[in-house]
């Protein structure tokens, strides 16, 4: 059993190496790259500075998609490994720490960061607001989350990536049986994307609650904005849960506390408790956001407003209820009893209801409707069958006892994994999709689009579905090879092939983006979908003040009802807008946490003591700016609105 | 009935072992009252299903009881699994449905969809039936957990045979203090008598399994968990660690073996007089291992290091609406490594 | 920017009323990260392993100082605060600086407890009793050190640029921390140290 304990730079493995060289390499062409084209300034002050949500949802979005290509390559080495019985592509050392780092990035370093690039993208849009209510505070969110991005994945090359699995139960994390610097890593690094998605909880929930347009009241915004104030909701509540559990594993593994200790009165069960008491409603906070994409979708390529609207809140709300009380169902086996397991299955099966509510909605949408179907409207109609696997599924996973025979197998695998894919990432790519000309001022290719959709649709369930009957014959998760006679090679092969199809559909899905963004015809109207909330009101790409006059709101689908009835939505005449600045503190100060936390990791105390304090020197000069943005007048808005094509 | 039998001579792979498991769930539906008709319905739904997953000449490993434990949980199963089929029948119908009559091709070019609210008698009827197969499934959960976590059915009278099975690094030691012998990474049990496996471990925790006798359970440093268990047939089953444990974790298996009773006396004698003794400094070298073949003793390691019970672990038991405040019951109140604790105790 | 003259300072410009909403939901989060430091507390209390026992630990006297010096200061801001709303500077301003010095003596005493603790064989690293207590308490003790100088930095603006609805709003907010900090403690006080005595 080879290890790299306490190994700085890995240089014994040829496959850590090659990927070395290949970041460095890519590094510098992009260092250089952008020397070349002198396009240092306009970075800075573009993007690294920015305070524009619009742009930081673009940025949250890039990153989400590299981290989407680490993620799959790394599930392309999995499923390549165990393609066949005894294959030696990874050794268990290898396997494992790809395994962990797979599960982290997708969950943490793709799919929520993605929901939120969209959140960012498109909330203030949809109210009628001019930008979120702290945008300092976002630019900072977004920068944590880059950087803690970062800390993660360097760990693959400096001192070894974590290798005890996404959940990282103690005490196979503890020092004792994960002596690397990887489980470091994974405190920190999530420690401090963390905190910024918890300030974007807070920023978002003010946000929606304050800056909506007059005359939206909470019963008139779109399907989209409710998703996301229940999710931020979620995250404020249980995003603190997840700072604790990660401190208490930090001060166990580096400061000798004894939390989970096996001894000293210590109790592991309790890391295995804080983790899902986050990580249930983590779950739901990247599905909630999806069903809001989808039913923003759905009614408009229904054409049709989206049916039920109250009991879709409702639902949703109670969702984000039962999250909160379901965690145990991640430790049936543990042996607490006929009684609390009852319990828990009965709270868990319950969230099946309210989800239910919502797909019965959704079909009822369609119901006489005049359906097109769209690159993501595809993906929102292949959303309904596939995810229903995986939440009937689940619902077998909720009873206890048949649990004692699915946990820890490939049975689970291919459960969330129905549930994760075609909910959420299947969302957020018909998001992308759906938004892009809002963003960007021309659409995607439709062409192309649904070609990567079919690859994905198919190859998702011939890579997923053979591995809920390798759980039934008892195949579990995480085991990086198996034997020729336990019979699981052909389905393995067969998901493999699967994986692959996936791979290339994701590929075709960035081929198309760089289709699109040199040969798509630009649209001018704004509204290429012709769609019904307030972000298509304002032209496409949306002006950095996104309205001139800030909308008035009546009903429902005001946009809609605004085209169809040949109203205004705004009167009166332009006025001067207020604008915040830019700042390039939130990135020299996420630096210092990098700097910090990377420092913290291999317990270098010194440098660390010192980039600590730089960060909250960072804070006192925050404290101490007079800041009070700018004004745009009257004259640059009528320019820009004349440029653009006419008011809005 | 005719339908019935048309269509199972139709499932070309209508073998013997299909037609076990066929009666067994047959006979379990028939224990929980079900009225014939329905009877019937589920039972052709489950053909179907049962062709698929059982495939023709292996059925799968979970859906292949050899003990009623095992069997309870693939009645479960197979139970859920149709009403879940039935569920995805009516979502997909629904699905297929819209999908076909309101495409845009379709409905002509000033069609103007209608602006429908939603419908309340709709939406109780589509809350209130999900709610129906939730308080259903409930009654199956409770029920078959319960069974499950007591005696074996049909064995409630029996004194159950007790083997301790502990998890260090990556191997499985089974220790038999009614007949004084030890193994590792095998065990073997007589039929039709009931087992209690006691679980625990020298380090991370796993997951002890045995897919076709029982459910699996963890077993952790802190305290003891339990399985019970039978075995009906005798045979060779796989068990292995399913909890991921590290390094090693994938080949963390071992053999199960069910014995006629005259069999495993056999065994247990052999064991008594052919094997050495485990001394405490050879087990603790052994806990150190990181693989090992097969091994067997003719004592036990609980003699100088017992199982970590008699503690009262804790477990969340009232779930909150802010489930982080959320209070678990009290840790082991162990004075110091937990081993030395219960030695001082015997 | 809009002022808002009907309101009181510190709420009168929308990015005021933004800034105290958005602070009251981090609250919401703060109370969420320390009821988790108390459920971490409440299943571990009783794993003393080798080491001391609550009883054996928990001495009266400084934590009655503590916890007569932080209800003093919470008054105090308040009366700060209703300063502020009078536009009496120089009062609000030595109630300020009152309440610091209350919360320095706070502090003061609560660093002599932990090192009595220490002397007493009882570092963070003996059990799971002493690692949840002294985080629970560590993790308080920070949010009063952090309020200490994020407190002074405040007192510096206002004696600076006066009372702006800029300066009123930090100040306000401010006093919402404060006054968080002393609920936290008045739990620390009756569930861990009076249940731990009794
Ligand atoms: C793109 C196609 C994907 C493939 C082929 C894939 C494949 C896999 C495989 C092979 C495993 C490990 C199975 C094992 O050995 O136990 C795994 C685990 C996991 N995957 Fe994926 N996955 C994909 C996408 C995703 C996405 C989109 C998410 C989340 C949004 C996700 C979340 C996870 C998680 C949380 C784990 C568990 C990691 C752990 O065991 O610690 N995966 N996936
Ligand atoms: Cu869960």
């Amino acid at each position: 059993m080879e290890s790299h304990e306490q190994q700085f730079l890995i240089l014994n493995e040829p496959m850590i190496v090659a990927a070395m060289i290949s970041i460095v390499v890519g590094a510098l062409s992009l260092v250089i790259g952008v020397t070349y084209f002198k396009k240092w300034g306009y970075l800075w002050r573009e993007w690294i500075t920015t305070v524009d949500h619009k742009k930081i949802g673009v940025m949250y979005i890039l990153v989400a998609l590299v981290m989407l290509f680490r993620g799959g390559v790394d599930a392309l080495l999995m499923r390549g490994q165990t393609a066949m019985p005894e294959n030696g592509l990874l050794d268990a050392q290898h396997y494992n720490e790809i395994f962990t780092t797979h599960g982290v990035i997708m969950i943490l370093f793709m799919a929520m960061p993605f929901i939120i690039g969209l959140m960012n993208v498109v909330t203030p849009l949809q109210i009628g607001a001019r930008d979120v209510a702290f945008p300092r505070l976002n630019s900072v969110s977004f920068w944590l989350f880059a950087v803690g991005a970062g800390l993660f994945n360097i760990s693959f090359i400096i001192g070894g990536s974590p290798d005890a699995g996404w959940s990282a139960y103690f005490p196979l994390a503890s020092l004792e049986f994960s002596p690397t610097v990887g489980n470091n890593y994974y405190a920190i690094s999530l420690q401090i994307a963390g905190l910024g998605t918890l300030m974007t909880g807070i920023n978002f929930l003010v946000t929606i609650l304050k800056m909506r347009a007059p005359g939206m009241t909470l019963m008139k915004m779109p399907m989209f904005t409710w998703s996301i104030l229940i999710t931020n909701v979620i995250i404020v509540f249980a995003f603190p849960v997840l700072t604790v559990a990660l401190a208490l594993m930090t001060m166990d593994r580096q400061f000798g506390t004894k939390f989970f200790a096996m001894q000293d009165g210590g109790m592991d069960m309790l890391w295995a408790n804080l983790f899902w008491v986050w990580g249930h409603p983590e779950v739901y906070i990247v599905i909630l956001p999806a069903f809001g994409i989808y039913s923003e979708i759905i009614s408009t390529f229904a054409r049709k407003n989206l049916y039920g609207y109250k009991s879709m809140v409702v639902s949703m709300v109670a969702i984000s209820l039962l999250s909160f009380v379901v965690w145990a169902h991640h430790f049936y086996t543990m042996g607490h009893g006929v009684m609390v397991n009852s319990v828990f299955s009965i709270t868990t099966m319950l969230i099946a209801v309210p989800t239910g509510v919502k797909i019965f909605n959704w079909l009822l949408t369609l119901h006489k409707g005049k359906i097109s179907f769209t690159t993501p409207m595809l993906y929102s109609l292949a959303f309904i069958p596939i995810f229903t696997i995986g939440g009937v599924t689940g619902v077998m996973l909720a009873m206890a006892s048949a649990d004692y025979q699915y946990h820890n197998t490939m049975f689970l695998v291919a459960h969330f994994h129905y549930v994760l894919i075609p909910g959420t990432v299947f969302a957020v790519i018909a998001g992308f999709h759906f938004w892009f000309p809002k963003v960007f001022g021309f659409r995607l290719n439709e062409k192309l689009g649904k070609l990567a959709f079919w690859f994905i649709t198919i190859s998702f369930n011939v890579a997923f579905f053979p591995l809920f009957i390798l759980g039934l014959n008892g195949m579990t998760r995480r085991m990086y090879t198996y034997s020729e006679s336990t019979g699981y090679g052909p389905l393995n092969m067969l998901s493999f092939v699967g994986a692959v199809g996936l791979g290339i559909g994701f590929i075709i899905l960035v081929y198309n983006l760089y289709w699109s963004i040199r040969y798509s015809p630009r649209d001018e109207t704004g509204d290429p979908w012709d769609a019904r909330s307030l972000e298509w009101a304002t032209h496409g790409p949306v002006p950095f003040y996104n309205f001139a006059r800030i909308p008035q709101v009546n009903e429902l689908d005001a946009f809609w009802h605004a085209k169809k009835h040949n109203k205004q939505l705004w009167s009166g005449p332009i006025e001067k807008i207020h604008m915040p600045s830019n700042s390039g503190m939130p990135f020299l100060m996420s630096g210092a946490f990098f700097a910090a936390g990377f420092c913290l990791v291999f317990s270098w105390w010194i440098p660390t003591i010192i980039f600590t304090i730089l960060i909250f020197v960072f804070m006192a000069l925050r404290s101490f700016e007079q800041d009070h943005g700018y004004y745009v007048s009257v004259e640059e808005v009528e320019r820009i609105e004349r440029e653009l094509g006419g008011d809005k | 009935m005719d339908r019935y039998y048309s269509r199972l001579s139709a499932l070309k792979c209508s073998n013997v072992k299909l037609l076990t498991i066929c009666s067994l769930f047959t006979r379990q539906l028939i224990r929980k009252g079900y009225s014939m008709k329905k009877k019937w319905l589920l039972l052709s739904a489950f053909f179907a299903m049962a062709a698929v997953l059982a495939g023709c000449e292996n059925p799968l490993m979970v859906l292949d009881p050899k003990g009623p434990n095992a069997e309870t949980l693939s009645d479960t199963i197979i139970m859920s699994i149709i009403v879940m089929c039935g569920i995805l029948f009516v979502v997909y119908v629904l699905y297929a449905y819209m999908l076909v009559k309101y495409r845009a091709s379709k409905m002509g070019e000033d069609y103007e969809p209608p602006h429908v609210h939603g419908s309340t008698k709709l939406e109780i009827i589509w809350t209130i039936i999900p709610i129906i197969i939730v308080v259903f499934l409930s009654v199956i959960t409770v029920q078959s957990t319960k069974e499950v976590e007591s005696k074996p059915l049909g064995y409630e009278d029996q004194e159950p045979l007790v083997i301790y099975a502990a998890s260090s690094n990556w191997k499985w030691h089974f220790s038999y203090p009614e007949e004084g012998i030890e193994t590792v990474n095998y065990v073997n049990m007589p039929v039709d008598r009931p087992v209690e496996f006691r679980l625990y471990s020298y380090g991370p925790i796993t997951s002890f399994w045995i897919p076709q006798l029982a459910g699996q359970k963890y077993a952790m440093s802190a305290h003891v968990t339990k399985i019970h268990l039978a075995a009906d047939v005798p045979g060779s089953y796989m068990g292995r660690n399913s909890n991921f444990n590290g390094a090693g974790y994938a080949q963390m298996e071992f053999e199960a073996q069910a014995m006629t009773a005259a069999d495993y006396d056999e065994w247990v004698n052999d064991v008594k007089n052919t094997a050495p003794e485990l001394t405490e400094s050879e087990f603790d070298e052994l806990l150190e291992t990181d693989f090992v073949g097969r091994q067997s003793y003719s004592s036990t390691h609980l003699e100088f290091k017992p199982a970590p019970e008699g503690h009262h672990h804790g477990t969340p038991t009232a779930a909150e609406e802010d489930s982080a405040e959320e209070e678990m019951e009290t840790a082991p109140s162990s004075d110091a490594d937990h081993f030395h604790h219960q030695e001082a105790e015997e | 920017m809009k002022i808002d003259e009907s309101l009181p300072l510190e709420y009168s410009t929308e990015e005021n009323r933004l800034k105290i909403l958005g602070f009251w939901i981090f609250l919401g989060a703060e109370i969420a990260l320390f009821s988790t430091l108390f459920a971490v507390y409440f299943t571990l209390h009783n794993g003393h392993g080798n080491g001391p026992s609550a009883e054996e630990l928990f001495k009266i006297t400084p934590v009655m100082i503590e916890t007569v010096l932080l209800l003093t200061s919470s008054f105090t801001i308040g009366l700060g605060i209703h300063a502020m709303r009078l536009g009496l500077k120089k009062a609000m301003m030595t109630f300020f600086v009152i309440t610091l010095v209350l919360g320095l003596g706070f502090l003061g005493t609560e660093i002599y407890e932990f090192v009595e603790y220490i002397h007493e064989g009882a570092t963070i690293q003996t059990s799971a009793f002493t690692s949840s207590l002294m985080t629970l308490l560590g993790t308080h003790g920070a949010h009063v050190t952090f309020g200490l100088f994020w407190g002074t930095a405040i007192l510096i603006q206002v004696a600076k640029r006066g009372l702006t609805p800029e300066t009123a709003n930090k100040s306000f907010i401010f006093s919402l921390y404060w006054h968080f900090l002393d609920v936290v403690w008045i739990f620390i006080f009756s569930f861990v140290y009076l249940k731990g005595m009794m």
